[in-house]
């Protein structure tokens, strides 16, 4: 056959070869169907063990208990006992190593996101005393009067669960 | 010499007897098989929230933008909380401020361009807070899409992205029913939540549910019937986001209403 003929279809066949080398040399060798299937399984399969090792920094209440044995009974059987300690304290990272000491949100705009007091009677949140926080003690931090392990110490002028909007 | 007839009788004795007492030692749980249906693994990751329990502090939110490094101040987050206010004369009104990332403190509902709508407390029919997050979809529609390969799922069920791998085209974004996905400010690749799959193949639970004080969010095994979180599933009446998508969403709600979308 003519050369004309078979020269476009020697361009093609290298394009392909092309296409195959470059995918080859850009797909990582681990990329495949995973157990989800054709639909749903394609990935890189180390990405999975990536995402694994990523640090946890929230190492929850059973960390602190080692060292912090006698806050913990402080806490636990007061109505904030089902609140984390990182929760206010912050996340724990790698504490006492890295870092020394956390940084405590002692702010009163982390105790009104439950104790401001909202008119919804069928939520949850209804049971919650609840203060308006433009009108009680604006000036205030919430902390100079109620005792955040247990708000049950309190001193009881300061603490008015009937104050409403 | 043995003849036919009995060659057969023996050998119907021989498997017989070989059979029954395998059979016998299986006891059959009908729950465990129906657990392990359709399935090869035994594990699969679900999530169960009570919308009963929720009071909107917010905690969640917080405790998965530190968790996962979820951009602090740009509008985007993994998981939010939506407040559901139902006036008397049958509006219904959702805000979520930053995600509610600092929680509900204020009566007045965020409206967008309509501003803040401050509803009279003799108003309101009814209030609640509903928790949301990527349902972990069993027919996820935003890895279906995904030209690349770049977003999969995994064995037990988590909805995972890879960064090196995604090209930004954001049709998982544009796929995903329920708005969980967003891009990364800073990386520019497709973002949503891991289910905290660092810290459930460690044996701990998500940040959000170790971060929720009054138990309204929990993570379980659908597989292991003994799972608490399953018994619930199971047993008592969960409702589910946008089924009629067909995704079969793997994030379960007690107690859920109807203008939850």
């Amino acid at each position: 056959m003519k050369n004309h003929v078979w020269r476009p279809l020697f361009i093609v066949l290298a394009i392909v070869a092309g296409i195959l080398i470059t995918r080859t040399l850009l797909v990582p060798d681990d990329f495949g169907i995973g157990e989800r299937g054709y639909m749903y399984g394609w990935h890189r399969k180390s990405n999975e063990a990536e995402w694994k090792k990523y640090p946890v920094k929230y190492k929850t209440a059973t960390v602190c208990i080692e060292c912090h044995k006698d806050k913990y009974d402080d806490i636990k059987d007061s109505p904030h006992g089902s609140i984390s300690c990182e929760n206010c304290h912050g996340p724990n990272y790698d504490h006492p190593k890295d870092p020394l000491g956390l940084n405590i949100d002692r702010s009163r705009g982390l105790c009104i996101r439950c104790h401001a007091y909202l008119p919804y009677r069928d939520s949850a949140r209804a049971k919650i005393p609840g203060i308006d926080p433009v009108k009680h003690y604006p000036q205030a931090e919430c902390i100079m009067c109620h005792y955040p392990h247990d708000p049950t110490k309190s001193n009881p002028k300061h603490r008015n669960p009937e104050v409403k909007s | 010499m043995m003849n036919r007839r009995e060659f057969c009788k023996k050998t119907m004795i021989v498997a017989g007897g070989l059979i029954i007492p395998l059979s016998a030692l299986e006891v059959f749980n009908p729950r465990r098989l129906y657990a392990e249906k359709n399935d090869k693994g035994k594990v699969r990751w679900v999530f169960l929230v009570d919308v009963h329990k929720c009071v909107g502090c917010g905690f969640c939110v917080k405790a998965c933008k530190i968790e996962n490094d979820v951009t602090w101040d740009a509008n985007v987050t993994r998981t939010w909380v939506e407040r559901y206010v139902i006036t008397r004369d049958g509006q219904t009104l959702i805000d979520s401020p930053k995600g509610a990332r600092d929680g509900f403190t204020s009566q007045k509902i965020d409206q967008a361009h309509a501003g803040l709508k401050d509803v009279k407390p003799e108003d309101i029919a009814k209030g609640f807070f509903v928790p949301k997050l990527c349902n972990h979809c069993d027919n996820p529609p935003c890895v279906q899409v995904c030209p690349v390969g770049a977003t999969y799922q995994t064995q037990d069920g988590v909805v995972l992205v890879d960064r090196t791998w995604c090209i930004g085209c954001g049709y998982c974004v544009m796929g995903c029913p329920y708005g969980v996905r967003y891009f990364h400010p800073q990386l520019h690749v497709a973002e949503k939540c891991t289910l905290c799959y660092h810290r459930l193949s460690q044996g701990m639970k998500t940040a959000c549910v170790d971060a929720c004080p009054f138990g309204a969010r929990r993570v379980g095994n659908i597989r292991d019937p003994e799972d608490p979180v399953t018994k619930i599933i199971t047993t008592e009446q969960v409702n589910v986001l946008k089924e009629e998508f067909g995704t079969k969403p793997q994030v379960f709600y007690l107690g859920s209403s109807m203008e939850v979308k």
